[in-house]
């Protein structure tokens, strides 16, 4: 599979006041071959928005590279990048609000072709009916505006508009999380099919992770900011290196109540992104961290082929030697809240005698 | 085809036309009070075309005979210092403030709606040279708007001379910071909308987006206040007209009849500038009213209200009709 977007060392720093700055996304790197679905995965606030609104550059990154076909696009000037565009597009989270309301079905897909040009009326309209039909949809639509179509009718003119010029890649922000179930599958089916008849690479960025294993061929799993773990979907749904992979997918429910649910679960919450530490980001949080994690952030290290992971622990963790080794403990305060503890007094000064575990003489001593 | 059924749709005969006007009204949901203020805007549009010719005495030519006749029933509401019959002249004046006002909005907002794009769109833009420009039209407009409306009028009609198309210039100059500032908050808004990314996304250049994306959707507000402002604008030129800087007599005008019959509402003869203060009044009344309704029908949620008969129930049933038979098709 050839190379389409190379994504290399990506960072977007968004600036709070002149000493803040809120880290959406460190040092993400990927790559996705044509014809290739890439799974994008995290909670909210992990910055996987932010990684595909940074490869349209809706935003500017605040540094790293993004190659889409070979060509270098990061510093492109507007007038050369929108010749591009048409090859790159994009389908957005909220179907209703992403519709110009004052412009119809018509108007709203023929759009993309009229500025991308070289294509008479009769080979534009030819193109409108095709792709319509693609994602079910008829003539009589063509007339309607957003609000006299239901939300599937409104996501899959979005998806219409998206690929209606046969682009090499459209990112796929959240598609289906504003819908509901049934709507869901069907928008899931439709862009299954099309990947089959056009051949276009996806960038699936979504939280919703049974609809992402069932469109991706590979996934990549973010966590504050940067790519946790990654590898093909059976060897990310297979067995996961990296204790946040796990934790996020035991919390899938499957429809099917033979399945055995193996529950391991986070302390706390995703810490805020602001001004953050080097170190692992999931530290704090993770059953099996340890103080030398918050030395530096971990590499992404190929655990096996093409399966990569960002965890210093990874083999003690995956051999099932390394679990619980600062259990949490009964009564004691919000995980997110200790991390502090006995690091900062002086931002915390209360914290540090409510956690002995996370005050201990020997956490104090390795620092 | 749904536009062929629209055409066959059409009323032939005045009856049925007549039947479709009163759908189209029930469609609207309209309120007493904007029915009432549509004929009479419909009433003030007519004058303005017809007005002079419908006029039962001559509207300009004086006839000091007839000098300050309380109303009869010849002449209805009385006769002026010169003797001119006051319906007359009412009837005709529409065509002068309406024409002056009209036109001056017109370039108000031909001048302000553009800059106003531009100002709100660029406003913060990642590039240098477009912030600046947003910035500067910002700052231009306070300066403008720092003066008084009417005393700005005033000193640009004295400096120019008092004829139309000074008196259309002024007027279309202190409105303009209206429309500029209206369509710039608008468009602050919209250009944050996903719609406003996703053009971006399909290959639209900055200025296409504004116009092409933006603007179209600031229009309900816009027509709001063009009608608004046409009233006011009728006001101002009527205002400048009674002060002496616009309009002057003999020529039909409300604001010089109100000033020429001002000085007699202390001798006991009201009619000369009561009746054309009242006319002024119900005219800058309706076109806010109007302005206001039009505003909500092109709100694109009315209009599919209507389209549907502006029975919600009408559309989740088609909605779901489309879906089935969609499946159908599909399967």
């Amino acid at each position: 599979m050839s190379e389409l977007l190379r994504v290399e060392g990506l960072v977007k720093h968004f600036p709070l006041d002149r000493h803040r700055y809120v880290a959406a996304v460190n040092d993400v790197s990927f790559v996705i071959g044509r014809g290739e679905t890439l799974g994008l995965v995290g909670e909210s606030g992990s910055g996987k928005t932010t990684v595909g609104r940074c490869i349209l550059r809706l935003i500017e990154p605040t540094a790293g590279r993004v190659w889409f076909d070979g060509r270098d696009i990061t510093s492109l000037p507007d007038e050369q990048l929108r010749p591009l565009r048409h090859r790159l597009q994009l389908v957005f989270q909220e179907p209703f609000a992403s519709l110009n309301p004052r412009r119809n079905v018509r108007q709203t897909v023929e759009e993309p072709l009229l500025l991308q040009g070289g294509m008479s009326a009769r080979q534009r309209s030819d193109r409108l009916r095709e792709t319509l039909a693609l994602v079910h949809l008829g003539d009589r639509h063509l007339g309607r505006y957003p609000n006299q179509l239901t939300a599937s009718e409104q996501q899959r003119v979005g998806i219409a508009r998206a690929i209606v010029t046969h682009p090499d890649l459209v990112v796929l922000d959240e598609p289906t999380s504003s819908l509901d179930q049934t709507v869901r599958a069907e928008i899931l089916d439709v862009l299954v099919d099309l990947q089959d008849r056009l051949g276009t690479a996806y960038l699936f960025i979504s939280h919703d992770l049974t609809a992402v294993e069932s469109v991706s061929h590979r996934i990549a799993i973010m966590y504050l900011g940067r790519i946790v773990e990654s590898g093909s979907t059976q060897q990310i749904f297979g067995r996961q290196y990296h204790p946040y992979s796990r934790a996020l997918l035991s919390a899938v429910l499957y429809p099917d109540p033979r399945r055995k649910l193996e529950p391991f679960t986070l302390r706390g919450e995703i810490p805020s992104a602001i001004n953050p530490r080097d170190e692992c980001a999931l530290y704090g949080r993770c059953p099996i961290g340890l103080p030398s994690c918050t030395e530096s952030a971990p590499p992404l290290e190929e655990v096996e082929a093409g399966h990569f992971a960002a965890c210093f622990r990874w083999r003690e963790f995956v051999s099932g030697k390394a679990t619980a080794v600062t259990p949490p403990v009964e009564g004691a305060p919000h995980p997110a809240v200790s991390r502090w503890a006995g690091r900062d007094p002086a931002r915390r000064p209360g914290d540090k005698a409510a956690d002995p575990e996370w005050c201990s003489p020997v956490t104090k001593q390795e620092r | 085809m749904r536009e062929i059924d629209i055409a066959e749709a059409r009323p032939r005969s005045r009856t049925a036309g007549l039947a479709a006007a009163a759908r189209l009204v029930r469609g609207a949901r309209l309120s007493p009070l904007e029915v009432v203020a549509l004929v009479i805007f419909a009433v003030i549009l007519f004058l303005a075309l017809f007005g002079p010719r419908i006029a039962p005495y001559p509207t300009e030519t004086a006839n000091p005979l007839l000098r300050l006749l309380a109303p009869s029933r010849a002449h209805l509401l009385g006769t002026d210092v010169n003797g001119m019959d006051i319906w007359s002249r009412l009837l005709a004046a529409p065509r002068t403030d309406v024409f002056i006002a009209v036109v001056a909005t017109g370039l108000s907002v031909l001048v302000g709606a553009p800059l106003g794009v531009i100002a709100g769109y660029f406003e913060g833009n990642r590039r240098r040279l477009s912030s600046l420009v947003g910035e500067g039209i910002m700052r231009l407009l306070d300066v403008i708007q720092a003066f008084p409306v009417f005393i700005f009028a005033m000193v640009l009609v004295a400096i120019r001379g008092a004829n139309v198309v000074n008196i259309v210039a002024a007027v279309a100059f202190v409105n303009m910071p209206v429309f500029l500032r209206l369509v710039r908050g608008e468009v602050l808004q919209l250009r944050d909308q996903p719609f406003a990314e996703a053009a971006r996304v399909v290959g639209n250049s900055d200025l296409q987006i504004g116009f092409k994306h933006l603007l179209p959707n600031a229009l309900p507000p816009l027509v709001v206040q063009i009608s608004v402002t046409v009233g006011f604008a009728i006001l101002l030129t009527a205002g400048l007209s009674f002060v002496g800087a616009g309009i002057a007599p003999p020529t039909p005008e409300l604001g010089n009849m109100i000033s020429e019959g001002a000085k007699f509402m202390i001798t006991g003869q009201w009619w000369p500038s009561l009746f054309p203060g009242i006319a002024l009044g119900i005219i800058v009344f309706t076109f806010g009213v109007v302005g206001e309704t039009v505003g909500r029908l092109l709100q694109p949620g009315g209009r599919a209200a209507r389209e549907r008969g502006g029975d919600l129930n009408v559309g989740a049933q088609q909605a779901v009709a489309d879906m089935v038979q969609e499946k159908r098709g599909v399967s």
